[in-house]
């Protein structure tokens, strides 16, 4: 795509999800689509930190671990210690990533399915913790956290009190796509620039890539610590918007949701797992009217687009356009 | 502590046999198949018709887990994993496909035997009673099953010619190919006997511990621990693995219940610090 249709393209979506889908909900009074749209918004986020792993080669089943995290580092500190909401989201991310520093470490050196299984692990090591431990008030949760106060600036409002909404969900709305604009801005700035291409190098080969003279494992704990960020923050915002965080608001299942938003969209396209949590999200929603079925059917769809498009979403485009637009994944040795 | 060793052995051998199929598919496909546990659950289930309602003979209820699993494994790779392996560009896209068959699983068991948490009546009554070992014979019965299923599992894979060809595919496709081994059908049979071992502790777990539509998640994740204890792809790995498990539980669940419900937590620690001292299990080849 050249500049103009990219820029096009950036201009209509900022469009459509800051003021088509607002005005559309009101017009219809679907105020619920609110809190809908915001979870996918929020999900997406976290999937992106997915997507990013998956970019430097490791397969992520652990996002859950750092979403749940981040919920509970700001619902802590908002509870227990009176901490505007604003200053804990920006904290409950440098939290995860300070935490995936830690543990992607050692776990960084594991490959292919021994990381994926750890990051599972994961998962299951911090829903067992917030169950555990005192701080976190065990199965009962972090209940009624209050709703984001104003933020000024030298006397000068520049966010409302989320209270003064008469649709809070409205709010959030904002907030969360807003934040999914920022992170995937950031996650598409960072693939095109030159550390990208350093994790384009690490995903085909990191023996080579080490030859080369690349610091291989600083590069792979950078990508894994920003992953750990964007689920961070958006576990925190999802507790905000829930009003609560519990040991199960992210478990081992919204962990392998997360992988499958990414492979969905398509791992090859930095907008993938947005597509790819809209669908899913959207996909399992509407079929709530098949009832008990709606397992069945999801999850035969799942397999049924596995065996049509392998390769995500993203990978059906027109033909002229394929040949210009060159995936950002080859397929390994 | 003698009942907890003996506990602990029981634990270990079924686990055993659970990681031995999931290790299988592993060593031929590369492929983690996250639906283990469902196809365990699958297995308890079919045991369960047949003994618990229908009143056959045990035995054959539990052949017949173990047939509906193989048939169900092989339809499974044929037409599932190897279109998708031929396809697709990434080999990860099978994980994909590996969560989506076990959600369709889980959905199919939930339609087909509900929610309800099914037991059967025991197989043979009576409990053995010593100093201080308290043990039904039924669990012994059923460890001595699992053991002498893992016996047979090993010595068919290391003299007969489809164990053979399965051991050559595991280690180098193919260098198997080019000798002459067909590959396709190896990885068919590979995939179902690895279904067949899931179906055959479901149904043997069904007469101890009963069997409920929801615990199939986590009986992969168990599988997925023994399997990365002992190293991923590697028969030894996976015996050596779920023993080890099983002793832990029994141990930690012995050792550590006046803390509360810590087991778990303290299992996955040790394991992740573990893991990052050998990155490849006990046994495992590097990188899997």
């Amino acid at each position: 795509m050249s500049t103009s249709a990219r820029l096009a393209t950036l201009v209509i979506f900022v469009f459509a999800v800051f003021v088509a889908v607002p005005v559309l909900i009101g017009l219809t009074h679907r105020t619920d689509f609110y809190y809908t749209l915001s979870s996918v918004a929020l999900l997406a986020i976290a999937s992106g930190g997915v997507w990013l792993t998956f970019y430097i080669g490791r397969i992520n089943i652990g996002q859950g671990a750092y979403a749940l995290m981040g919920g509970y580092v700001s619902a802590i500190l908002v509870v227990r210690y009176g901490v505007s909401f604003w200053i804990t989201l920006p904290l409950a991310g440098a939290f995860c990533a300070a935490a995936s520093v830690l543990i992607g470490l050692p776990i960084l050196r594991l490959r292919g399915v021994y990381f994926a299984m750890v990051t599972l692990v994961l998962t299951e090591v911090v829903r067992l913790l917030a169950l555990a431990l005192p701080i976190t008030n065990g199965a009962k949760g972090m209940v009624s956290l209050p709703p984001p106060g104003p933020i000024s600036l030298f006397g000068l409002t520049l966010v409302p009190s989320f209270d003064t909404f008469a649709e809070r969900n409205e709010a959030f709305y904002y907030l969360s796509v807003a934040v999914m604009c920022v992170c995937f801005a950031a996650l598409y700035r960072l693939v095109h620039s030159r550390v990208g291409r350093l994790f384009v190098a690490l995903q085909q080969n990191e023996e080579l890539a080490s030859s080369m003279g690349l610091n291989v494992p600083a590069l792979r704990v950078l990508a894994y610590s920003i992953s750990s960020f964007f689920g961070g923050i958006g576990g925190a915002i999802f507790a905000a918007i829930a009003q609560s965080v519990y040991p199960s608001s992210f478990t081992v299942a919204d962990s392998v949701n997360f992988m499958l938003n990414c492979f969905l969209g398509g791992l090859g396209f930095v907008f993938g797992p947005m597509l790819g949590t809209l669908v899913l999200y959207f996909g399992w929603d509407l079929l709530f009217q098949a009832g008990q079925y709606q397992l069945l059917i999801y999850s035969g769809v799942m397999i049924a687009l596995m065996l049509v498009l392998p390769n995500g979403l993203l990978s059906i485009r027109p033909l002229n356009f394929r040949k210009r637009v060159r995936p950002l994944i080859w397929r390994r040795s | 502590m003698e009942q907890v060793v003996a506990n602990g052995l029981y634990l270990g051998a079924q686990y055993a046999l659970i990681a031995l199929g999931l290790t299988l598919i592993f060593a031929l496909m590369n492929v983690l198949n996250f639906a283990h546990g469902q196809m365990y659950v699958l297995g308890g289930f079919v045991t369960y018709e047949l003994y618990g309602q229908m009143h056959l003979p045990f035995v054959v209820a539990l052949a017949a887990s173990a047939v509906t699993l193989a048939v169900l494994g092989g339809l499974i790779e044929r037409f599932l994993f190897r279109t998708v392996i031929r396809r697709s560009k990434r080999e990860e896209s099978t994980m994909l496909l590996a969560a989506g068959v076990a959600y369709f699983l889980d959905a199919l068991i939930l339609l087909l035997f509900g929610e309800k948490q099914r037991g059967v009546p025991k197989i043979v009554s009576g409990v053995w009673v010593s100093d201080n070992l308290i043990m039904p014979y039924d669990r012994i019965l059923v460890g001595f099953l699992a053991v002498l299923f893992i016996a047979a599992f090993i010595l068919m894979m290391r003299y007969t010619k489809p164990g053979r060809a399965m051991r050559a595919l595991a280690q180098d496709r193919v260098a198997a190919q080019l000798m002459g081994v067909p590959v396709e059908f190896y990885s068919l049979v590979g995939f179902a006997l690895g279904a067949l071992l899931a179906g055959l502790v479901g149904g043997l777990l069904v007469a101890i511990t009963g069997v409920n539509a929801g615990i199939g998640g986590p009986i992969s994740i168990k599988a997925f621990m023994m399997v990365m204890i002992g190293g991923a792809g590697v028969i030894s790995g996976a015996i050596a693995g779920g023993f080890i498990l099983g002793m832990l539980e029994s141990v930690g669940l012995s050792v550590l219940h006046s803390y509360g419900d810590v087991t778990y937590l303290v299992i996955f620690a040790a394991l992740m610090a573990f893991l990052s001292v050998r990155p490849n299990g006990l046994m495992g080849k590097p990188w899997g």
